[in-house]
């Protein structure tokens, strides 16, 4: 029963860190792009690092805790970093799909 | 049972790898360079930790760790950059 479960949550982190690289090569202004993979951090990574720290507290008997230090690090600066990646986008006006206020049509690529 | 998933994982993160790459190369302006980065070095930590549980050795998870921390300053260091011109004022 724990192995199915560690199974799963092995398959669907790397399901979706794959579909937030797929969201990144495939969606069409950087906006849009941006929001791919903070997908790949919080779920794909997350379970993949809930499933190691398991799977080690099960094969040395004892908690094995490294990996929540990672999980933890990584929901905490992924939030910085898109921020910081979006500001910089502002910064150099990179074209949007979407219109910006007080214009009417939104300019097509 | 944990074999079989770890194979798909492996393929699928190595997939997400590959997709990140084309977007590092390719990426018309900057910042979307820097996001395939960003994105290059969680997909790597995930690669690690899955390569930590097929060996059944605890060792990998401190160089995940260490991309960790230094792709967090690497991307702010490059965001800071691309904002004023300079990292350090």
């Amino acid at each position: 029963m724990l192995e199915f479960f560690l199974a799963f949550l092995i398959v669907a982190g790397g399901a979706f860190t794959f579909i937030g690289s797929l969201g990144l090569a495939r969606l069409k202004d950087f906006y849009t792009r941006l929001h791919g993979p903070t997908k790949a951090t919080t779920l794909g990574v997350g379970s993949i690092l809930i499933a190691s720290t398991i799977y080690f507290s099960r094969l040395q008997g004892e908690p094995s805790l490294h990996e929540v230090l990672v999980t933890l690090f990584l929901f905490i600066t992924a939030p910085v970093s898109a921020h910081l990646l979006a500001k910089a986008a502002l910064h150099l006006e990179l074209p949007s799909l979407a219109p910006r206020p007080g214009q009417e049509n939104p300019p097509r690529d | 049972m944990i074999e079989t998933a770890l194979v798909i994982a492996f393929t699928l993160v190595g997939l997400a790898v590959a997709l990140n790459l084309w977007r590092l190369l390719r990426g018309p302006s900057a910042p979307d360079r820097i996001l395939a980065l960003d994105t290059l070095y969680v997909n790597t930590i995930a690669l690690l930790v899955l390569l930590g549980i097929h060996l059944g050795s605890n060792i990998y998870f401190e160089a995940a760790l260490l991309i960790a921390l230094m792709g967090f300053v690497g991307t702010v260091a490059l965001c800071k950059f691309l904002l004023r011109g300079d990292i350090i004022e």
